[in-house]
Order: C-alpha cells, then sequence, then structure tokens
C-alpha cells in the first residue's frame, strides 16, 4: 500500500481464491471469463457453470497483459493451465484486449448474467458500480437484460469517485463503509455532485474541523443518493442488487438501501447465502462470472467448438 | 460619488474602486477558506491604494458566489447582473456575455442598456470552468499560466474523450504516455472546456458582439479554442476578470443595491439508455 513512501489509500485489496470443494479434472466444461475493466480486472474460471477460482487485480496500462495477469492469479492458485480451458470469453471496457479469450461478450449482459448466477433468479434490478460508471440493469428471472441505462461520463457515483474521495480524507477505501457508521448523527449529504466540486466541499468541511466519519457519512449519502437517480430513471424492480466494487461500501449500500426503502440483495448475499455455502463476498466478479456462464451455455448448446488443448 | 465593486467568486476576490466613472484602485486577492475575512481585508487594501477612508466611499455592491458573505457591503447582485452592467459600460455593444470563472460558466444575452435578457449557468459540473484547465495543467505538470502560450503553439487538434474533469486527469496521463506533445495536450484540454461552454453558450443564442469575460478569459489559448467552436469573433476586454467588481460598481453608482435575474441551470444528462 505505499508506494515511494507515499500511503496510497485509494488502492483496494486485490484477491484470489479457489473453491476446495470442486475436482476439475472431473468437470465436462472448464469455462473462463475474462473482465477487463478500466480500474479493475477479474478472470472468473468455472467448472461445469460452478465458481472455481477467481482473481481480483487492478488494471494496469496495457489490457492484454492485465488480461493475462488476472488469467494467470486465478490458474496458478487452481492447478490448472490455459490449455485447460474449454472456452473463454472477454468482457468488459478491454474486452477486445483479452489475448486467451475466444469471444467477447459486452459487460452489460455478463453483469446481468452473473448476478443472475451470484444473488439468485429473483433478482430484477442490478446496479453495476464499476471504476469509471455505473449502470442499472433491469433483468428477466434468467439474467437477460430487458434495458439499462448507463452512465460512463462523470465520475460522481463510480468507484473512481470513491477512491478520489478516499486519497483526499487519508482514510483506507475499504475503511470507509464501517467507518461512516461511527458517527453521532446521519450528516446532510455533501452537496455537489461533481466530484470535482465535491473535493473542495470536503477540504471544506475538514478545515471547519468536521469529523472525519461524518465527512465520510456526507460522502457515501451523496453517492448513495446519486445511484438512487439513475436508478429511479430506470424503475426498481425487487429485488435489487448492486456488483461492482461499490458493492462493497456498507456506507453507500445501506444508505441506497434505506433512500430506496428497499434490502439489497448482495446484503443479504454477504450476510446469509454465500457465507452459508463458504463462499467468499466478491461482488467484483460479477462480469467475469456472467462471461464464464455464457461459455458454458455456448458449449453445452454446441454453438462453439472447445479449445482445449490438454 | 465614490463607489466600490466586490467580486466574491470561488477562487479569487476583486475589488474596484471608481469614482464618477473613473476606476481609482483595484485589487484582487485569492479568496481562500474564510471568504469574508479575505474580501474584509482586501477591502482594506484597496482603500488605502486608493488614498481613502470608509466614509469616503459612498456605496459598496458586492457580487460573486461568495457575495452574501461580503460583510462591509450594503448590497448583494448576481453575478449575471454584475457581468452585464461591467460589460456594458466597456462595450455597449456587447449582446452576448461569456463568463468562464473558477467553479462556473455562465452565457448571458444583454440589452444595449446592459439588462440580463436571458442567461444560462452550469455550476454543477466542473467541465465547462476554470476548475477543468487547473486540474488538467496538474495532470500535465505544467503551470496553468503557460498552458495557453503551450496550447497556441500546437499543431493537432486531438480530440479529447473524457468529459469529466476526472477522468480527463486520467486521460491527459494516457497522453503523455502516448508520447503526445505537450502543446497537443494543452489544445485538446483548452478545446474540451470550449466545447462544454460553447454549448451553455447557444442555449441563449449568440448575438454580436460576443465578449469573453472572467478569469479563464485571461487564457488566450483557451479564447482561441473558444472562437474556433463557436466559429464566431469573441472580444476579450482589459481585465476580463475583474468585469464582475466593475459591474457591481456600475450597480453602487446607479444606487442599485438588489436585483434579480431568472437563469436557465444547466443540469448535465450523463446517462445514456439501451
Amino acid at each position: 500500500m505505499v508506494e515511494g513512501g507515499k500511503i496510497e489509500f485509494w488502492r483496494w485489496p486485490e484477491a484470489t481464491w479457489v473453491n476446495p470443494d470442486i475436482d476439475w479434472k472431473k468437470g465436462k466444461y472448464i469455462t473462463a471469463g475474462v473482465d477487463i475493466g478500466s480500474v479493475s480486472s477479474q478472470s472468473v474460471i468455472m467448472v461445469d457453470n460452478e465458481l472455481y477460482a477467481y482473481s481480483n487485480t487492478r488494471t494496469g496500462s496495457d489490457s492484454p497483459e492485465s488480461a493475462r495477469k488476472a488469467m494467470n492469479l486465478a490458474l496458478e492458485p487452481a492447478g490448472i493451465t490455459v490449455d485447460n480451458i474449454d472456452y473463454c470469453i472477454g468482457t468488459g471496457y478491454g474486452r477486445v484486449n483479452v489475448p486467451m479469450a475466444q469471444q467477447t461478450i459486452t459487460e452489460i449482459a455478463c453483469h446481468a448474467r452473473g448476478a443472475n448466477y451470484m444473488y439468485g433468479p429473483e433478482v430484477k434490478t442490478v446496479m453495476d458500480m464499476g471504476g469509471q460508471d455505473c449502470k442499472a440493469i433491469r433483468i428477466d428471472d434468467r439474467g437477460k437484460v430487458i434495458k439499462f441505462m448507463m452512465n460512463d461520463k462523470c465520475a460522481a457515483g463510480t468507484g473512481r469517485g470513491m477512491e478520489v474521495f478516499a486519497d483526499l480524507i487519508g482514510v483506507p477505501v475499504w475503511e470507509i463503509g464501517e467507518r461512516s457508521y461511527q458517527i453521532d448523527k446521519e450528516p446532510a449529504m455533501i452537496s455537489s455532485t461533481c466530484v470535482v466540486f465535491a473535493k473542495s466541499e470536503v477540504v471544506g468541511l475538514l478545515q471547519a474541523g468536521t469529523p472525519e466519519n461524518d465527512i465520510m457519512a456526507a460522502y457515501c449519502s451523496a453517492m448513495a443518493h446519486r445511484i438512487v437517480e439513475l436508478l429511479n430513471r430506470l424503475g426498481i424492480e425487487e429485488k435489487f442488487a448492486i456488483t461492482g466494487g461499490i458493492a462493497k461500501n456498507i456506507g453507500v449500500t445501506r444508505r441506497l438501501a434505506q433512500e430506496m426503502g428497499t434490502r439489497t440483495a448482495e446484503l443479504e448475499w454477504s450476510d446469509e447465502k454465500m457465507r452459508g455455502k463458504g463462499l467468499p463476498f466478491e461482488t467484483q466478479i460479477a462480469g467475469a462470472t456472467g462471461a464464464a456462464i455464457f461459455a458454458h451455455a455456448m458449449l453445452e448448446r454446441g454453438r462453439v467448438q472447445s479449445a482445449r488443448k490438454a | 460619488m465614490i463607489v466600490a465593486g466586490v467580486d466574491a467568486g470561488g477562487k479569487n476576490v476583486h475589488i474596484i474602486i471608481v469614482k464618477d466613472g473613473q476606476t481609482l484602485a483595484k485589487t484582487m486577492a485569492p479568496s481562500g477558506i474564510n471568504k469574508a475575512e479575505a474580501a474584509e481585508k482586501l477591502y482594506a487594501e484597496t482603500l488605502k491604494q486608493a488614498g481613502l477612508k470608509r466614509e469616503d466611499v459612498e456605496r459598496v455592491v458586492a457580487t460573486g458566489s461568495s457575495g452574501e458573505r461580503v460583510e462591509f457591503a450594503s448590497g448583494v447582485i448576481p453575478d449575471a447582473a454584475a457581468d452585464a452592467r461591467g460589460v456594458n459600460r466597456i462595450l455597449p455593444s456587447a449582446r452576448t456575455v461569456i463568463d468562464v470563472g473558477a467553479e462556473e460558466g455562465r452565457a448571458i444575452k444583454i440589452s444595449g442598456a446592459g439588462k440580463v435578457l436571458d442567461f444560462a449557468i452550469n455550476e454543477k459540473c466542473a467541465a465547462g470552468t476554470g476548475t477543468f484547465v487547473d486540474a488538467m495543467a496538474r495532470a500535465l505538470e505544467t503551470p496553468i499560466e503557460d498552458l495557453a502560450a503551450l496550447s497556441l503553439e500546437s499543431t493537432n487538434a486531438i480530440p479529447m474523450n473524457a468529459q469529466c474533469a476526472v477522468f480527463g486527469e486520467s486521460e491527459v496521463v494516457s497522453l503523455i504516455h502516448q508520447k503526445t506533445s505537450k502543446p497537443d495536450i494543452a489544445r485538446a484540454v483548452h478545446d474540451a472546456i470550449a466545447g462544454r461552454v460553447g454549448s451553455v453558450a447557444r442555449i441563449v443564442g449568440l448575438e454580436d458582439d460576443i465578449v469573453m469575460i472572467g478569469g479563464v478569459a485571461l487564457n488566450n489559448g483557451f479564447v482561441d479554442s473558444l472562437r474556433r467552436e463557436l466559429k464566431l469573433d469573441i472580444t476579450v476586454p482589459e481585465d476580463p476578470d475583474y468585469i464582475g467588481a466593475l459591474g457591481a460598481a456600475a450597480a453602487a453608482e446607479a444606487g442599485v443595491t438588489e436585483e434579480t435575474v431568472k437563469a436557465t441551470v444547466v443540469e448535465r444528462d450523463t446517462v445514456e439508455e439501451g
């Protein structure tokens, strides 16, 4: 977290995970999804549509290199190589630069499909909170996209906006959610929508001696409000779930749920479902998971040939 | 009659003291955190420069985003009204005023008498404001004063994809990595903000003469980009950043201590449907 002596508060923890209960050698199809986002990259390996391994890492300046890194981070602990994979699909902003992928699918379709898998078929509205964009997606019970609304022009309400804030206030980005509740009373939200103007507002609050935790609460509720505005334009149909990095920030997600008057599915997921199954809470892999599921469906339906070499 | 105009903006305070239409003194300073204090301090200095005492000044009118915090003013008028009055005083033929400051960009349609006829403002988004230029200059590791000259050296028009200042910083960094020349990046930055300012200006319509004022008008690289964007001639008066203060002083001279204008607030729709 320290580079050149300077603490990088925005730098969220990278992760890899392998499911110890799966023996890949017994599987029929091994599929992979690689999601190269503007800020983070993930790879997911599935054995017959069961989550087997994943990685979550930061996207570098070179997309093919980021794809290889994400892939290797999941492959190595899983004990397999690219040659063992039957079919791989690239998605995300950098999807055309995934060297090991046989095909690409848009991240909207993949997040929808991934959210359906991760959070269940009851989910009808998915909010993908990406590093540099956010998308509200209406899906059916099979995870197919019905319609969507997207903002990729403005940093407000994106992961990048939260990173900028973490760096400014000097608090690690993963601590902001918890700390935003260590307050006496919910403060008024940051009034500026624009991240740049919000920064000036935050500097003003710091100089006025406002406690840091209160400022975090004010920033989180402003972000929650921004997302609700986007969701209201789409129209919320329950259940509702969030994917992407911001889904890990309870400072935003709980306030969002409160403003909408609904419980969000990924909170239930984190509390009950996945923990019960022994799966980790990783909301950033929805896109890559969806891609791996698409790959499996294509193989099963005989639409594509296995590219497996070993 | 001696009067003063104070423009307390997002980044700087400007003060002008006028006697019978002639400027006696003008000063500026960063507005800092405590804007009331900054204005007070600067006013004392301006009076000293003009060799005046407080009681010599018959009326003080303030304007700007922090105009309400100027305690020694007897009234506050909106920026658009001050801009209209200030521009009308120096160029009565002006019909369109484009004012780009640190934290907002506005376009005002004015009458030959210096009245606000129509007015559009972007104050919600840093793209299209001086803050955008500041942020890009930082990303380019170039002093803001050098950005104008740099962009005028540019030989290539490179479009910037990012409209947001936060994403723009990353884009500038990647343009540097791609070995794009500094002049070309500087021009791309100015073209980007000119595009945003141009779209605000088109809301009120562009009628000759067009005058550009505000701190960003000092950046001739930007003015050059805006001329290209609008395909129209733009006049930049001397000391374009003092026009708001001058307009406030003009209001003080006319005995006007309050004024209302109706604005079209530009809400940027950043959402695409699919």
